[in-house]
């Protein structure tokens, strides 16, 4: 089976963290054909979760049009140095990934 | 009246872009590189290409997934030999030094007795040291569809390592300075059905294809913009591609046979295009269109 890894940056620069996720996915639409023809099956991020130190800050449902290995940014207030982030995703053939990091200085 | 038909006349003249152009070039405050020629005007679409380019290498690039991976390869034991790259593979800095090595070469390696570019180098390394086969390697060697090469990984990782550093290829050292020269005759030779050389499109200033400026490589600036932006990862398809990639694309476009992968032709062309872009800041993993 394919390895999905996924690279996470968390920089924390005055109040605000900046976290980045790079995300290893296919995102296939389920629109496309291989060089047989044949159909190639959806598979695609469905729910993407943010959590730090096991606090869940963010869930986003993701549909097929967003691009192969996407990346996400987003920015957070009241983290602290050295907090867990943990990135997660579920996409709709029920394929799971995570990554984690820690909030280190930006 | 009359003076209002002058005043119309003015702006006319002033408004229109030919003139307003003449006069920048006329104002000569200005050194003439830095005036646009209608060939170099980006449009929007460009503009706002280059912005999201900016962020993205900023920000978070997809080719650090590679990069990741690349990571991975070069430390593991692999290969007939069962060693890994970081404990036998020398990048002209030592064996297994990755910090600074994709801005000093192409170079020249004695143990091999040629020039090398930094992904003829990871292969012969690949080859040599870990024991693959090289045609197993040339078998495919770019990416395409959901296939990255192994090699593509490795270059990939390896140039991230030299991110923010100058580039410093040893032209100084005879065997590389003889390899530029080499490059220099391959970028004028004119062949194929249309009778096309690299300099046909790339050795003079404000040249384009539709709408995409080609660099003068001839020129330190022009050289910098092919080189940066290698390895990089390309929105469409979604693959990683390396600067040998590159120069096979070339070839394709001038309709030339494609080239030997990681060849001695191939090697020439970097080095000549990377060696003129000596002294300037390598910006690290790109991200194309």
């Amino acid at each position: 089976m394919a390895t999905y890894p996924i690279r996470i940056r968390a920089l924390l620069k005055g109040d605000v963290t900046s976290i980045t996720a790079i995300v290893s996915h296919p995102m296939e639409t389920g629109l496309r054909k291989d060089d047989a023809g044949k159909t190639i099956p959806a598979q695609f991020i469905q729910v993407l979760t943010v959590e730090v130190n096991g606090k869940k800050m963010m869930e986003s449902h993701l549909n097929t049009a967003v691009s192969t290995n996407p990346v996400f940014n987003f920015k957070l207030k009241g983290a602290k140095l050295g907090d867990k982030v943990v990135v997660s995703w579920t996409d709709n053939t029920g394929e799971k990934g995570s990554g984690e990091t820690t909030i280190i200085p930006g | 009246m009359k003076h209002r038909i002058a005043l119309a006349a003015i702006l006319a003249l002033v408004l229109h872009p030919a003139y307003a152009q003449e006069k920048a070039a006329r104002k000569g405050a200005k050194p003439a590189a830095l005036v646009t020629s209608p060939a170099e005007q980006k449009d929007a679409a460009t503009l706002e290409f280059e912005k999201f380019r900016t962020q993205m290498e900023q920000e978070g690039n997809p080719a650090e997934l590679h990069e990741m991976r690349g990571e991975e390869l070069w430390k593991a034991k692999r290969g007939a030999k069962n060693v890994s790259l970081a404990e036998s593979c020398d990048l002209g800095l030592g064996v297994g030094v990755v910090k600074g090595a994709y801005v000093q070469m192409p170079r020249y390696f004695a143990d091999a007795g040629k020039v090398m570019d930094a992904e003829r180098r990871i292969v012969w390394c690949m080859v040599e040291k870990q024991g693959f086969k090289f045609d197993d390697l040339a078998k495919r060697p770019f990416a395409g569809g959901d296939y990255t090469p192994e090699q593509t990984a490795l270059v990939t990782y390896v140039a991230a390592q030299s991110t923010n550093m100058k580039i410093a290829v040893p032209l100084k050292d005879a065997h590389v300075r003889e390899v530029y020269e080499i490059g220099k005759e391959v970028v004028n030779y004119r062949a194929g059905p249309y009778d096309f050389s690299c300099n046909t499109c790339h050795g003079e200033d404000g040249k384009r294809i539709r709408m995409q400026n080609l660099p003068n490589l001839s020129t330190p600036q022009g050289a910098l913009t092919a080189v940066l932006g290698w390895p990089g990862y390309r929105m469409t398809g979604s693959v990683m591609l390396t600067h040998q990639w590159r120069m096979n694309d070339c070839f394709r476009q001038q309709r030339f046979p494609q080239p030997q992968y990681a060849s001695d032709t191939v090697t020439a062309l970097l080095t000549y295009m990377t060696a003129n872009a000596n002294g300037h800041m390598y910006k690290g993993l790109g991200i194309k269109r």
